[in-house]
């Protein structure tokens, strides 16, 4: 008991201690040297890279992962990008973040998570440096990047990236430290007569303390600070690195593993050398009892006296919860329990609860286990938290006996912990479907609360559909079976589940979903049966090409022209939805066209609702609405080609053709001249047809002078055109009896060009 | 002038029986519904049902009056009604607004549905819905197949096609697989199946269903080989302009039921005439697969040689001239009659064909064919469209065009669809929409990022891993792989080269020696391997699912030699083309065998893309 202060050292009002936790079981050739190093607060797990800064691929560093006493829990060789960074996030997830800016996570085991990217700022400029920490809103990430700003994001499970304004990074180093809190108010300067700039620096508080305090480190050093001059400073043998925890800093070095905290107060008040607290006189008085002196009398009665006895027992009890040694914790435990014999009406719960706690921390602590956790540290973090890590770590029969032990409702405990086996077991390669599914339902047997549709959606998802559908068939509820056999596509089992759960709504919703998956094959019994149906189902579907299309088939269904156009609007918007701009421009343009023809039937009284743009320029050309059939033109666009050819057709429909002649005239025809000799002989027009053969160009006069029927026409502009093959098209043509003067001259004509 | 057969081409089995088995089935059914009754047939099946059984027949077994089903109200005396129908949604419904408005006039009759070749249950559902499913009673013709000819066999299903390519309705494939499962019952299994596409694939899945279920017949096969393939394996050869007489005829006059209507421009008086056009007509048979520029020098030299024997009858003594009349005239003047028609048919088809417009459009169509001169075609086609020469062949062209260069560039995709809208209205949207679906007619975009990938990869690896790659880039975007196919399985000949279509080479014939059907020679090849293996480059630009499966007769494998061993069965699934017919039987000549072709539709270019316009709703 006298050792209890041999690790103590004062710093002004307060004292602070150093307690080794482990030994550590790892074996690491250089310690802690040229490793990245992150360990995870409440005595989390430690993640270890070793050599990350080589960049030949050949030497790839390997990624380690230990539990805070050393043992090895996961090892892989890194494969990705240059490693900046590791941390953890507040359940226990690793997470690597790249020079690029991407962050992988990993679960503690080394099992890939996901990852994501902090923006493409950070990878262009890349990360210069990172700090993981941990808010009210979980892990965040900070970066400074190469371009010296910084990019953050306050939650990795919800990730809003935000980007501090540029900032001009000054280091400033003095050999005097100063201790400054949020708001840069000076709280404390420290003269440490040390040239080199610190390794590292943590806060060492306690809640409740009364004086901040932080832990230095540097090579070989490590030295406690305050508000007083003095500092306490302690020998490092080897290369460490320190945790902020809670409620103190944990020092990780190659071989040991150790807790510098501030003494608690009631250790302090009991242990404190020549403490008259009551806490102290009620240790001493158990110890004197032990002894079976009387002097347990005195020191009791000296309690009592003060009435302070209650305040005693219950100093020792909280002491018992901040020590480490269980040899500690008993005695302490002994006292309080030897004090609260003379105390009627004390309530037991501290002392129980306490005593619960202990154990179940000792237990964690053990070094297999390797949790260092404190009591403050474990009362802020909970039980629930707990025995996830517990189960994180795989150590399903330890987090049973803990929720068994703490009595906690089975469905957060037992149940909940017996679920993550099962999700386990079932992911379980080697294991035959049935033997896992009987190992699953021995064991889940007569657990309450346990949701096997969970295991099975897990047993689904990694591949298994048997394995989902034996283990589904433990599951009592039918609700819960049926969503995941349908997921698996077992749409007949789980309409007949459903129709036996009798639950009616269950069986519409099973019949629901298969309706859906159906619905492909439905668009066609909708068109003759239910079009309102068709159009719901493409709604649901947010297939707004689709609705597009159905707009536009309904509005030709239509007969009155207002609801047409308001179809086509409709149409328009949905079109415009799925981004498709050009149907939504020509359906506006069908509405424009159609307010035009609409306007024309009113004042001319044609009938012309309904037709294409081409049917409704050649309507207006053919009753001499020339005026509006060019409106159209100009209006729509309508390419010169287009219009040229359809104005010809139409005024030779109408055989106007003092009107073609003069359209002929307006301007260079964009499609030649030969069209108009064409349509004129098609119209038995040989005179007008004459008109227009001396404007056709060179390479159509042959055929041009052929349809009007001037073979000589034809044969003069063959030769002079020294075209063989045209030569031979106008024999062709020749009539032996006729022509056959021609013929001769176009003979001898094929004779020269050949020649040639 | 026709080809002269090998010796050993082996006998064709009867498909008489087919229609047999139909009409005992149907009269079976009729005498359900005992006494005098109307019959209402639905449209499509008018033909077909002539072929089965005439009015006659059906008279004989108390059908009183026949009616085509029109969607309308009806006038009819009788008390018992019966519908021959296809399973048509629409046409139920029609029928159960016919009950109820008997019902609520007060008026009883008895009515019987026959639905062919099978009821659908969502045909039932509307009875049930509009509440008249107690007072009709339904039954199946299974009429699955009517033999066109010796060796077409049709199931009469043009509206396969859409269904199961566009809308994705697979409710037909039971049918094709009972059609194939009533040829297997009824001649014999096959040695080997081979498919390609999709709904090959799941048609065999039904057969063999069908197959596991019945019992097995050890009959002594009448067919080796089975050759199921989906129509949308080859969109080109559909889309491209027939010039084979029986598929020119069909373009031009459009075969319906192996009968076709020559109109008062063909038969120079003043009424139309209905000609069956099968291997009875003497004249049809040795013309029907020839190139067209053939058929009329052929036809003059069969009309002199007719003067000829007509000739003959001078000179004839009385008892020469007796047997002249008793044995010869008749089948001359038969024949005459014949010989007239079809100098008719042509020079009608001359006078469309022949001219200038035609010869460019097949120009056109060739450049397209062989990827040379694109932009003068698209130029054509532009101008195809603004003068609005044809909504069908400005859509056929623009497909093959889309085809044939892995869809369009962007901004001719636009600005031809543009045009097409100013041309046949904006209704056209939705078409463009089925097309799009079908992958008939696309805007290349996709493409164009998987060309800068292709690029930039391309600068890391040698040449042949390059071609590689871009195989498979372009199989990724689903693209038609037309230029690829045709350079592998060499459809198009060397251009340059003359082609004497009087005596082919190839099946290329069909198509004036510019392109042999991509079909076809898949059906060749694969023939010629005994399956797919060698063809594997090919079968993935075609998006796989190609199968091979040998079947149940594996006894008759050993006597190899018999006649059903040359015997091909080939199954189009969504209808095929006269000249894809016309190229297996030049193949079937070449190879000493024979081809017979289950359709579910004869289509050609025109039914292919009406059965996607979706412009009058």
């Amino acid at each position: 008991m006298a050792f209890v202060t041999a690790n103590w050292n004062p710093l002004g009002e307060a004292f602070y201690r150093k307690i080794e936790l482990y030994e550590m079981g790892w074996n690491l050739k250089d310690g802690l040297r040229e490793c990245l190093v992150a360990a995870a607060p409440y005595g989390g797990p430690i993640a270890l890279l070793k050599g990350h800064n080589r960049r030949s691929p050949s030497a790839r560093p390997q990624l380690e992962i230990y539990s805070s006493s050393g043992v090895p829990l996961a090892s892989f060789p890194w494969k990705s990008g240059v490693v900046k960074q590791l941390g953890w996030t507040v359940s226990d997830d690793l997470l690597c973040v790249q020079e690029d800016g991407t962050v992988l996570v990993y679960d503690l085991l080394g099992g890939f998570k996901r990852h994501f990217s902090m923006g493409n700022e950070v990878s262009q400029s890349q990360v210069l440096e990172t700090k993981i920490f941990h808010s009210p809103y979980g892990t965040g990430v900070a970066i400074l990047t190469g371009a010296l700003r910084f990019t953050l994001a306050t939650n990795i499970d919800d990730i809003k990236l935000r980007r501090l304004p540029e900032v001009q990074v000054i280091s400033i180093w003095r050999s005097s430290l100063t201790l400054a809190m949020c708001g840069w108010e000076k709280l404390s300067e420290v003269d440490t007569k040390i040239k080199s700039p610190p390794k590292q620096m943590a806060w060492c508080r306690r809640p409740k303390s009364q004086q901040p305090s932080a832990v230095v480190m540097w090579d070989g050093l490590l030295a406690v600070v305050g508000e007083c001059k003095e500092t306490i400073q302690y020998h490092l043998d080897d290369d460490s690195i320190l945790v902020p925890e809670l409620d103190g800093v944990r020092i990780i070095s190659g071989t040991h593993h150790e807790l510098l905290q501030e003494v608690p107060g009631a250790c302090e008040e009991i242990f404190k050398i020549a403490s008259m607290a009551p806490g102290a006189l009620l240790l001493e008085a158990h110890k004197e009892y032990e002894k079976e002196s009387q002097k347990a009398d005195e020191y009791l009665r000296e309690i009592k006296e003060q009435s302070l006895l209650s305040e005693a027992v219950r100093q020792c009890v909280e002491a018992a919860g901040h020590e480490h040694e269980p040899e500690t914790q008993k005695t302490l435990l002994r006292a309080a329990s030897f004090g609260k014999c003379f105390l009627s009406n004390f309530p037991p719960e501290q002392f129980v609860s306490m005593c619960r706690d202990l154990r179940v921390l000792n237990a964690v602590r053990d070094y297999t286990v390797g949790i260092p956790l404190t009591h403050t540290q474990f009362k802020q973090m909970t039980v629930q938290v707990l025995i996830d890590r517990l189960v994180y770590r795989k150590l399903y029969p330890l987090a049973i006996e803990v929720c068994r032990y703490l009595k906690t409702p089975e469905y957060q405990g037992v149940s909940r912990v017996l679920k993550h086996w099962a999700c386990y077991k079932v992911q379980q390669k080697e294991e035959s479907d049935e033997g896992i599914a009987k190992a699953v339902s021995v064991k889940l047997a007569d657990a309450a609360g346990i949701s096997y549709s969970e295991i099975a959606t897990k047993a689904y998802e990694s591949g298994r559909t048997e394995l989902a559908i034996k283990l589904l068939e433990f599951e009592p509820r039918s609700g819960e079976q049926v969503p995941l056999l349908l997921k698996m596509k077992k749409s007949p089992l789980a309409l007949s589940k459903a129709i036996e759960s009798g639950d009616t709504d269950l069986g519409t919703h099973t019949f629901t979903y298969m309706f859906q998956n159906f619905v492909k094959c439905l668009p066609r019994f909708c068109k003759h049966q239910e079009q309102d149906t068709l159009k719901d189902l493409f709604n649901q579907d947010d297939d707004h090409e689709e609705l597009g299309n159905f707009y536009v088939k309904a509005s030709y269904k239509e007969q009155r022209l207002e609801a047409r156009i308001a179809l086509l609007q409709s149409a328009v918007d949905e079109y415009y939805k799925a981004k498709n701009e050009f149907s939504a421009k020509t359906t506006e343009d069908e509405m424009r066209l159609l307010r035009f023809q609409r306007k024309l039937e009113e004042e001319k009284g044609e009938l012309l609702v309904g037709f294409s743009l081409h049917e409704t320029m050649i309507a207006l050309l053919s009753v001499g609405l020339h005026k509006h059939a060019e409106q159209l033109y100009k209006d729509f666009r309508v390419p010169d080609k287009r219009f040229w050819w359809l104005k010809l057709k139409a005024l030779a429909e109408k055989e106007d053709w003092e009107e073609l002649e003069k359209f002929a005239k307006s301007k260079k025809s964009p499609i030649g001249y030969l069209p108009f000799v064409e349509i004129c002989i098609k119209h038995h027009n040989k005179y007008e047809a004459k008109k227009y053969v001396s404007k056709v160009t060179p390479e159509q006069k042959v055929k041009a002078h052929l349809a009007v029927g001037d073979m000589e026409g034809a044969a003069e502009a063959a030769i002079e055109r020294r075209n063989e093959s045209e030569i031979s098209t106008v024999l062709a043509r020749c009539s032996t009896t006729s022509d056959h003067l021609l013929m001769e001259r176009l003979n001898r004509a094929k004779a020269t060009v050949a020649k040639k | 002038m026709a080809h002269t057969e090998r010796r050993d081409a082996p006998e064709l089995p009867d498909f008489s029986l087919l229609k047999r088995l139909a009409r005992d089935q149907l009269i079976f059914l009729l005498e359900q519904l005992p006494g005098k009754k109307d019959l209402f047939i639905d449209a499509d099946l008018m033909s077909p049902l002539d072929r089965i059984a005439n009015v006659t027949i059906l008279k004989q077994h108390e059908v009183d009056k026949l009616y085509k089903v029109e969607l309308k109200p009806i006038v009819s005396n009788s008390d018992q009604l019966c519908f021959l129908i296809r399973p048509r949604i629409q046409t139920v419904k029609w029928i159960s607004d016919l009950v109820n408005s008997d019902k609520v006039a007060g008026r009883f009759r008895r009515y019987k549905i026959i639905f062919t070749p099978q009821k659908f249950y969502a045909c039932e559902t509307v009875l049930e819905e509009q509440g008249v499913f107690g007072d009709v009673t339904t039954d199946e013709w299974n009429f699955y197949i009517l033999p066109l000819d010796d060796d077409i066999l049709s199931l009469e299903l043009p509206e396969f096609f859409r269904d199961n390519f566009l809308e994705g309705d697979q409710r037909w494939v039971t049918t094709a697989g009972s059609a194939l499962h009533l040829l297997q019952s009824v001649y014999g299994s096959f040695s080997k199946v081979y498919g390609i596409g999709r709904c090959a694939k799941m048609v065999y899945e039904s057969w063999r269903e069908l197959m596991e279920e019945g019992e097995q017949r050890t009959r002594q096969p009448e067919f080796a080989k089975v050759f199921l393939i989906d129509r949308d394996v080859d969109y080109v050869t559909p889309l491209c302009s027939q010039v084979v007489y029986e598929g020119l005829v069909d373009d031009i006059f459009r075969i319906k039921c192996g009968s076709v209507e020559f109109g008062p421009d063909v038969t120079s008086s003043d009424k139309s005439i209905k000609v069956m056009l099968n291997s009875q007509d003497k004249v049809f048979n040795e013309i029907r697969n020839e190139h067209f520029s053939n058929v009329f020098g052929f036809l003059s030299q069969k009309a002199k040689n007719l003067q000829t024997a007509y000739d003959k009858r001078r000179g004839m003594d009385i008892q020469q001239m007796k047997a002249f009349v008793a044995d010869e005239l008749k089948g001359l003047k038969q024949e005459h009659r014949l010989l007239s028609l079809h100098i008719g048919a042509s020079e009608s088809m001359m006078k469309k064909k022949t001219k200038q417009d035609f010869q460019e459009l097949l120009k056109t169509e060739h450049s397209l064919l062989e990827g040379f001169e694109i932009r003068e075609c698209i130029t054509y086609i532009e101008e195809h469209i603004n003068r609005q020469v044809s909504m069908i062949d400005s859509l056929r062209l623009l497909c093959l065009l889309s085809i044939t260069e892995n869809g369009l560039l962007s901004k001719d995709y636009k600005s031809l669809k543009a045009q097409y809208f100013q041309s046949y209205g904006i209704d056209h949207l939705l078409t463009f929409a089925n097309l799009r679906q079908l992958g008939l007619l696309e805007e290349q975009q996709a493409g164009e990022t998987l060309t800068v990938m292709e690029s930039k990869v391309g600068k890391l690896v040698n040449d042949k891993t390059v071609g590689k790659l871009t195989d498979a880039f372009s199989s990724l975007a689903k693209k038609s792989n037309f230029r690829a196919l045709s350079k592998r399985l060499a459809l198009v000949p060397k251009s340059g080269e003359e082609y004497d279509l009087r005596v082919p080479r190839d099946m290329a014939y069909i198509f004036s020696g510019a392109y042999i059907p991509l079909s076809c020679k898949l059906i060749e090849q694969v023939l010629e391997r005994d399956g797919w293996t060698g063809l594997e480059e090919v079968t993935r630009m075609l998006n796989g699912q190609e199968f091979a499966v040998t079947g149940g007769s594996s006894g008759s494998e050993a006597r190899n030699k018999t006649d059903a061993q040359r015997i091909v069965l080939v199954m189009f699934l969504g209808g095929c083309t006269f000249s894809e017919i016309s190229a297996l039987r030049f193949l079937g000549k070449e190879r000493g065998c024979r081809f017979i072709v289950v359709t579910t539709a004869i289509t050609n270019s025109a039914r292919l893309l009406e059965a996607l316009l979706d412009n009058h709703a």
